[in-house]
């Protein structure tokens, strides 16, 4: 089983087909679920306890946005753990007020960073693309287990 | 610090299916009388316990309809005030992304039963899936040629 970091970090294909396959997805609701069981902490991730701050300035430098770093923050231990990933490109949520383009952009050069074997896709829009997505998806997790 | 959440995960069941409604899910996992909080919503079912309750219970679940039972991660309890609508105003974080991909789940489900039964080969970069009309052309020609041999 390898952990395979989705990204969109909260998506629900992406996060079932990993599962359905056969390794463990690392998503964000994952370190929001951690954050929430430790006391003191009241409304995650909208609040942040003092040393998030300085686990987002592990990956954005000080004059960053706070927002930048405080999603890295829960994000950014994520991809540490991460051994293999799984990028959909683009998806509509991620571009605007629920969005981050700045976060965007840092974690998926994160991810090329750590040299991790990565898939990149876009969602599908036809029966075809959906074909092709899941055939993509399967191949390379099962590739992962084959350790190729 | 630990507290009583630790070792508690939660699930959101979401169903795309023409086989089976919210209400027989829950009905299956009350059946296994395992100690879980279940809750059932409008797309499936939210599903709160210890590790292994949960994942006895997702199989369960997905063997009503293979392709048409999805899961993923929920870092809050059901229905937990900080992010229950019932308690706020507007979508819970986390609903648009569900929303684009819910409309796309029919077609995921699609192409994962067609994958199981051994259906779909990948698809070469560049390649066309579509017949081109040059190509359709070629097989009326190629057949016309056959019939009038």
């Amino acid at each position: 089983m390898v952990k395979v970091l989705v990204y969109p970090a909260n998506s629900l294909i992406l996060a079932d087909l990993v599962e359905r396959f056969g390794h463990e997805p690392l998503s964000v609701q994952q370190e929001i679920r951690e954050k929430i069981s430790a006391p003191g902490l009241d409304s995650p991730p909208l609040n942040i306890t003092p040393d998030d701050p300085k686990i987002g300035l592990r990956y954005a430098a000080v004059e960053v946005p706070s927002g930048v770093r405080g999603r890295m923050a829960l994000i950014g231990p994520l991809i540490e753990e991460a051994e293999a990933a799984v990028v959909v490109h683009d998806p509509d949520p991620t571009f605007g007020c629920m969005g981050c383009a700045r976060t965007n952009e840092l974690v998926n050069f994160l991810i090329r960073a750590r040299k991790i074997p990565l898939l990149e896709l876009k969602y599908p829009s036809t029966e075809d693309d959906a074909r092709d997505f899941v055939v993509r998806v399967a191949e390379f997790l099962k590739s992962l287990e084959n350790g190729k | 610090m630990k507290s009583d959440l630790d070792g508690v995960v939660t699930k959101l069941i979401i169903l795309s299916s023409k086989r089976i409604m919210p209400g027989e899910l829950l009905s299956k996992i009350y059946s296994l009388k395992k100690d879980l909080i279940v809750k059932e919503t409008c797309f499936g079912a939210e599903v709160s316990g210890k590790k292994d309750d949960v994942e006895d219970a997702l199989r369960e679940a997905r063997s009503l309809d293979p392709y048409g039972v999805f899961v993923k991660e929920r870092g809050f309890l059901p229905g937990d005030p900080r992010r229950c609508r019932a308690t706020r105003a507007g979508a819970r974080p986390g609903f648009h992304q569900i929303e684009l991909e819910v409309e796309r789940l029919p077609l995921i489900a699609k192409a994962l039963s067609e994958y199981e039964r051994g259906a779909l080969l990948r698809r070469e970069e560049g390649e066309e899936l579509n017949l081109s009309a040059g190509r359709f052309k070629e097989i009326i020609e190629d057949t016309l040629k056959d019939m009038s041999v």
